[in-house]
C-alpha cells in the first residue's frame, strides 16, 4: 500500500475499500432445461481494499470468470449490489456503469483472442483512450507510452500485428491495453495461465512493478495457487459459485480452515519430499453447477461431511482469531452441532 | 588444454551471470511489418493463375467501358443483305446476327449490360445484406432471429426461380432485372456476414472494448467491420460470376433488358433459331458468357486463397 500517494479520483479516503460486492448473483439459464439455469456466481460478498491485491482461486467452473465480468458489468448480476469507492455502481445517486470503466479495467486469459487480428497492436492499446475522449494523435501517444511501460518498444512492436507476437508479448500488449485508460483497479482474469513457466515469471514480476508505480489495485484471478501466494495480500477461494474462505494470504495458506481449501493447497505437489501430504485428496468432479447440492456445497466431496452438511448451508462467518479470516463451514460453527468442531 | 576448458567453462559462467533484462523476451529481429491488405496483395502478386485471368476480366471490363471508342461498327446499324454472315465477311470481323449488325460491336457493347447486370446487384446485395447481418449477429437474440428467419424465407426458393419470379411479376427492363437479382443475393450474403460477425463476437477483444467504454457502434465500426469484410468481399466476389449468369438467363427469357439494346443473354436467345445457318457466330454470345464468368469465378477463387488466412 502506498498511502503517501494522493490519487486526485480518490474519493473515500484510504479507509473506503475500492470496491465492495455484496451478494452479487447471476445464474444464466439453461435453453430446454425447464426453467433451470447454471448458478455461476451465487450470492458472493467480499471487499477489496485500495491498493491489495486481492486473489480469487478455485476450480474450472467454479464462477471465477463471471465474477470478474460482475465487477465490471461486462454482465449484469442478477441481484446484489457493487460499492465502488464508497459509490453503489448503477444506481441513480451513485456511479454509472461508463464511469466505473473509466476505473476498472482487465486483462484477459487469452491473449490471442483479446487482441482484434486486423489491428495493429499500437491501435488496440489506443482504442480505449480514444473512444473515452482522447484525441487520435493523443491516443497514439499514450499507447506509445504504455507499450514502452510493459516493457515493449513501442516503435518495433507498435505497428505488428498480434499473430506477429508471442503470447508473453501479446499478453503485455493486453495489459498495457488495461492501463492506457488510467484505471485505479485492474482486474486479472487468469493472465499468466496460457504462459510458459518462463514468461509467466516476467509477466507477474512486470504486474508488480506497473502496480507499484500506477498505484493499482488487483484482483487477481487464478488457479494455480503458487501465483496467487506470490502476487496477493488477500485471497478468497471459491467453490461452485460461492465464498468459502476469505482471508489474509499468509493465513489461508498458513493455516487454511475450510476443507476444500485445504484440500486444494494439499493437492499442490510438494517441493519437499520428506514433506508428505496428510491432507485425505479430493476426488471427484465439482457438482453440476444447474443442481447443486443441498446444504453445504462441498459435502459431497468432503471428508467430513456429517448431516448437518447435507440439510443447512453455512453462512460465511469470521473467526476469532484473526477477525478477518471467513470461512463458511459447519466445523468451525460452535451452534452447527458438527461433531469435529473446534478440532480443525 | 585442461586451462583451455576451464576459459570455456567461465565464458560460459560470465554469460550466465549478464543482469536479469538479458534474459527478458527478446524482440524478434525486425521484419518489414506488412498490414492485412498489404500482405494480401504480396500473394496475388506471386499467383500468376489469378493474374492471368485477373488480366482477362480487367480486358473485358475496359473494353465495355471504351466500347464506343473500340467498336469497329455502330451495333444499331441493321442491315437486309448483310444478315447471318459468317466470320470475316465484308470487315465484319465475327460476322453479323440476324438483322445484319455487327457482332464483334455487339458483344463489346453487350458486355457493359452484362457487366453492370453482374457488379450492381452483388454490390447493392452487399451492402444491405452485409449490413443486416452485421447488425444481426452482433446484436443477437430477438433482433438476429427476425433477421435471419426472413432471409431463411427468401432461401426456400431456388435463385433462378426467384430471380424469374420476381422480374416477371415486376415486368421486365434492366433495372427491374437488377432489382430482381439484388434481392435473390441478399439472403446469401446477410448470412456470411452473420456468420462472421457471430464469430467475431464471441472473441474477448470485444468484451475488451465494451470494458473500455465503447458504445455498440463504435465496436462495430472499429472491431467487427475490419474483420467482417474479408470473407464478405470473397464472397460477393463469388457471386459476380453467378449474377452475369443469372441476368443473362433473365434476358434469354425474355424478362431482362429489351431489345435492341445488346445484352449477351438476349443475344443468345434471339441467335437461337439460327444456330444451323451460322453456328460460330450464333455461339459466341454463349462463349463471352462462360468466358466472362469463369474468369471472374478464378479470379475469386485467388482472391479466397489470398485472404482467407489465419491470422
Amino acid at each position: 500500500m502506498s498511502a503517501l500517494v494522493h490519487d486526485p479520483r480518490d474519493r473515500g479516503g484510504l479507509q473506503q475499500p475500492m470496491l465492495i460486492a455484496r451478494d452479487l448473483r447471476k445464474h444464466f439459464p439453461v435453453k430446454g432445461s425447464g426453467g433451470k439455469s447454471v448458478q455461476a456466481v451465487d450470492g458472493v460478498s467480499f471487499t477489496v481494499g485500495k491498493g491489495e491485491t486481492l486473489g480469487v482461486v478455485g476450480e474450472s467452473g467454479c464462477g471465477k470468470s463471471t465474477l470478474a465480468r460482475l465487477m465490471l458489468h461486462l454482465v449484469k448480476p442478477d441481484a446484489g449490489e457493487l460499492v465502488f469507492d464508497g459509490d453503489p455502481v448503477g444506481v441513480a445517486t451513485g456511479i454509472a456503469v461508463d464511469a466505473l470503466r473509466r476505473q476498472v479495467q482487465m486483462v484477459f486469459q487469452d491473449s490471442y483472442s483479446s487482441l482484434n487480428p486486423r489491428m495493429p497492436v499500437r491501435d488496440s492499446v489506443a482504442f480505449g483512450p480514444f473512444v473515452q475522449g482522447k484525441r487520435k494523435d493523443e491516443a497514439r501517444g499514450i499507447a506509445r507510452d504504455m507499450l514502452g511501460k510493459v516493457g515493449l518498444d513501442p516503435g518495433l512492436f507498435g505497428p505488428r500485428y498480434p499473430h506477429e507476437l508471442s503470447g508473453g508479448q501479446k499478453q503485455r500488449v493486453n495489459i498495457a491495453r488495461a492501463l492506457a485508460t488510467g484505471p485505479r483497479m485492474v482486474i486479472l482474469d487468469e493472465p499468466v495461465s496460457a504462459l510458459d513457466k518462463s514468461i509467466e515469471a516476467q509477466v507477474l514480476n512486470l504486474l508488480r512493478a506497473l502496480k507499484r508505480q500506477f498505484n493499482l489495485t488487483y484482483v487477481f484471478i487464478s488457479h494455480d495457487l503458487n501465483v496467487v501466494q506470490y502476487l496477493s495480500d488477500r485471497v478468497l477461494v471459491m467453490y461452485l459459485g460461492r465464498a468459502v474462505e476469505i482471508g489474509p494470504i499468509e493465513v489461508i495458506f498458513g493455516r487454511p480452515r475450510h476443507p476444500y481449501t485445504r484440500a486444494l493447497l494439499a493437492s499442490r505437489p510438494s517441493m519437499n519430499p520428506a514433506q508428505r501430504i496428510e491432507e485425505p485428496p479430493i476426488t471427484g468432479d465439482p457438482p453440476n453447477p444447474i443442481d447443486p447440492p443441498s446444504g453445504c456445497r462441498f459435502h459431497t466431496r468432503c471428508p467430513f461431511a456429517e448431516k448437518v452438511c447435507e440439510t443447512t448451508d453455512p453462512a460465511l462467518g469470521a473467526l476469532q482469531d484473526p477477525h478477518s479470516h471467513m470461512v463458511a463451514c459447519h466445523i468451525h460453527d460452535p451452534l452447527s452441532g458438527h461433531s469435529r468442531y473446534g478440532s480443525a | 588444454m585442461l586451462k583451455l576448458a576451464k576459459t570455456a567453462l567461465m565464458t560460459d559462467t560470465i554469460v550466465l551471470e549478464q543482469p536479469r533484462e538479458a534474459y527478458e523476451e527478446q524482440a524478434i529481429p525486425a521484419t518489414r511489418v506488412r498490414g492485412y491488405w498489404q500482405s494480401v496483395f504480396y500473394r496475388l502478386r506471386h499467383d500468376p493463375v489469378t493474374l492471368f485471368f485477373g488480366a482477362i476480366v480487367l480486358l473485358i471490363v475496359l473494353a465495355a467501358i471504351c466500347a464506343p471508342l473500340i467498336a469497329p461498327f455502330d451495333p444499331f446499324k441493321e442491315s437486309i443483305v448483310g444478315r447471318l454472315k459468317p466470320f470475316g465477311w465484308r470487315g465484319h470481323p465475327l460476322g453479323t446476327d440476324e438483322l445484319g449488325r455487327d457482332m464483334l460491336s455487339r458483344l463489346i457493347y453487350g458486355g457493359r449490360v452484362s457487366l453492370m447486370m453482374g457488379v450492381v446487384p452483388v454490390l447493392i446485395a452487399s451492402l444491405i445484406g452485409g449490413l443486416l447481418g452485421v447488425v444481426g449477429g452482433f446484436v443477437g437474440g430477438r433482433t438476429n432471429t427476425a433477421i435471419m428467419r426472413t432471409m431463411d424465407v427468401f432461401y426456400a426458393f431456388p435463385s433462378v426461380l426467384l430471380a424469374v419470379a420476381i422480374a416477371g411479376a415486376m415486368g421486365g427492363g434492366m433495372a427491374n432485372g437488377m432489382l430482381a437479382l439484388t434481392l435473390v443475393f441478399i439472403p446469401p450474403m446477410c448470412r456470411v456476414a452473420e456468420t462472421a460477425t457471430t464469430q467475431i463476437r464471441a472473441l474477448d477483444f470485444i468484451e475488451a472494448a465494451r470494458a473500455s467504454g465503447a458504445r455498440t457502434t463504435t465496436i462495430i465500426r472499429y472491431h467487427v467491420l475490419g474483420n467482417v469484410l474479408g470473407p464478405v468481399f470473397i464472397y460477393a466476389s463469388s457471386l459476380i460470376s453467378v449474377s452475369i449468369l443469372l441476368a443473362s438467363g433473365l434476358s434469354f427469357l425474355g424478362l431482362g433488358v429489351r431489345p435492341p439494346v445488346p445484352d449477351w443473354g438476349l443475344m443468345l436467345s434471339t441467335l437461337r433459331q439460327s444456330i444451323y445457318v451460322v453456328p460460330f457466330v450464333c455461339a459466341l454470345p454463349g462463349c463471352a458468357i462462360f468466358i466472362t464468368s469463369i474468369c471472374c469465378n478464378l479470379v475469386s477463387d485467388g482472391l479466397r486463397a489470398a485472404m482467407d488466412v489465419r491470422m
